[in-house]
């Protein structure tokens, strides 16, 4: 019984904490996340969005706490590629000698044989990615070369040809441009429906509405988490905020 | 009448060196090593890893000298006081709050400091200049065989985790998603580096071995937007100022190693002007408009 339980959470972090040489980045954060379910993570600059991406990657280490990703550690779901991330444009070199191409090939490496030469299934898996993103006619092109939407999706590709059932994506809508946005929108859905789980983290407050089923709302630690239409108030945005008032930050629609 | 005494005295300036079995063994040994110095720059000037790679190459003096005392090979010296510094300018830089580039510093200097007193002290052969500034048209047949078998294991490891270095020195944080094992791959580039390191002093010294590690990659990096281009140009020039650096010592009588790292800088310069897209003067605009 409590095995079924553990299987039907995709993302499943218990009391996570994650400190830096004795500062506390994170503490007590707790999620748990479905398949299909798309949540959003707010908080300020500081607030530990990129930590809690860190952690649930495997790419810092927790104090205290537990991951567990399709019911198996984290360990285990790094050897399937159970999770893809999704940097935001600030977290990669953009002046890097590879094409999209390659970039897209590196998201297959973890399947791959040690000198990861590719197979035919691996070139298909990465044709496929770069045709939903729409780069074919790019994809020799060095990612120097690219603009910042372009970018995004080459990354975005890299996830879909890893096949990941988790994707975690840091800013996907930062500095992009409409057609990309659109784009990304259009995936999300899909990626829906095929049963992925997703968790993004935004600053744009519209973005939320649009397409979290849940959000998650940090500050060090968990503010509030639940169904959108519930969470999402502006009392609680600006608990998260540190008191700022949600009409500077919502605009004045809400 | 002109042109034919031109034409010979050139032969002879390119020939007449050849006929000097140390000037063979030199240009051959020299070639060697700045080839795998150039094969390794590329991620270096990638991963950034510039002020590391000055930084273990000083820190490997004291290793080199023990190793050379104890009859050792030198190598193996060396290649645990390279990665002995980096561990400890790790540990120093985690357990204290002096900022990174400042423990670097203290750290290699401090080394580097206590090969220069091992060597005055440790009555032996070596000679401090020879470490210093390199000796290229003095390398033994024991110094040719390290060489040879380090710039093979260099090149072997370099070539099979080829893809994983990239990707390491591109996005760390998705290699450990997908389960490759990071830290290994930051102890491989180490390696590479001590050894390379250890190979490259001996061509143009530990002074200026940073040189051979950093400036032909930086040097493709402003020619090529391609990655196997660019590891492609970083050998080649390397091997080219290897070669004519040492011509160049033969013919005006200089520093060997001082001049095969002018050489390299003067290409650098050349590119930093001239590279078609990256260049200052870009020149690929300047004759497209003719």
């Amino acid at each position: 019984m409590d095995k079924h339980n553990y299987k039907s959470y995709r993302i499943e972090a218990e009391n996570i904490c994650v400190d830096y040489h004795g500062k506390v980045a994170l503490y007590d954060a707790n999620l748990r996340l479905k398949a299909g379910q798309i949540c959003g993570l707010v908080g300020m600059n500081g607030a530990g969005k990129t930590t809690f991406f860190n952690a649930l990657t495997g790419f810092v280490n927790i104090s205290k706490g537990k991951i567990r990703i399709n019911g198996e550690s984290l360990r285990i779901a790094q050897k399937y590629q159970a999770i893809a991330y999704v940097p935001q444009s600030e977290g990669i070199d953009s002046q890097f000698p590879v094409s999209v191409w390659d970039v897209v090939m590196m998201g297959r490496y973890g399947s791959m044989n040690i000198l990861r030469s590719p197979r035919e299934s691996d070139i298909q898996a990465v044709k496929d990615a770069i045709d939903r993103v729409d780069l074919m006619e790019l994809s020799s092109t060095p990612i120097g070369n690219l603009s910042g939407g372009q970018r995004k999706r080459t990354f975005l590709a890299r996830a879909i040809a890893q096949r990941a059932s988790i994707l975690l994506l840091d800013e996907p809508f930062a500095g992009v441009d409409i057609r990309t946005e659109k784009l990304i929108s259009e995936l999300f859905i899909q990626f829906k429906n095929e049963g992925k789980t997703i968790l993004l983290s935004t600053h744009d407050m519209i973005h939320v509405r649009e397409f979290c089923d849940l959000v998650l709302l940090i500050n060090k630690t968990v503010v509030a988490y639940g169904e959108t239409s519930e969470v999402f108030t502006p009392e609680n945005i600006t608990s998260t905020f540190g008191g700022m008032s949600p009409d500077v930050l919502l605009g004045p629609e809400s | 009448m002109d042109l034919c005494f031109l034409n010979i005295n050139i032969t002879s300036y390119v020939a007449d060196p050849l006929s000097h079995e140390f000037m063979r063994k030199a240009l051959l040994m020299s070639s060697l090593v700045a080839a795998v110095c150039g094969f390794l720059s590329s991620y270096l000037t990638l991963k950034g890893w510039a002020l590391m790679g000055d930084a273990v190459s000083h820190s490997v003096m004291p290793g080199v000298v023990v190793a050379y005392a104890l009859g050792l090979p030198f190598s193996l010296g060396a290649f645990i006081f390279g990665v002995g510094s980096v561990a400890l300018i790790g540990f120093v830089k985690q357990k204290s709050r002096v900022k990174e580039d400042t423990v670097i510093g203290l750290v290699f200097t401090g080394f580097f400091a206590l090969g220069i007193v091992l060597v005055s002290k440790i009555k032996s052969n070596i000679d401090l200049h020879s470490i210093l500034f390199g000796s290229p048209l003095g390398i033994s047949l024991s110094d040719v065989k390290q060489t040879v078998f380090i710039s093979l294991l260099v090149v072997i490891l370099l070539s099979v985790f080829r893809k994983d270095l990239i990707l390491y020195c591109f996005d760390p944080r998705h290699a450990k998603t997908v389960g490759i094992n990071v830290l290994f791959l930051h102890y491989l580039l180490l390696t590479c580096l001590s050894l390379a390191a250890v190979v490259g002093l001996q061509s143009v010294g530990i002074v200026l071995v940073v040189a051979m590690l950093i400036t032909p990659g930086a040097t493709a990096y402003l020619l090529t937007d391609k990655f196997d281009n660019m590891t492609i140009i970083s050998v080649i020039s390397a091997i080219i100022s290897s070669v004519f650096g040492i011509y160049l010592s033969f013919w005006f009588d200089l520093e060997t190693g001082g001049s095969i790292v002018l050489v390299q800088t003067f290409m650098f310069l050349f590119a930093f002007l001239f590279a078609p897209r990256y260049g200052i003067f870009k020149l690929k605009k300047f004759f497209s408009k003719y």
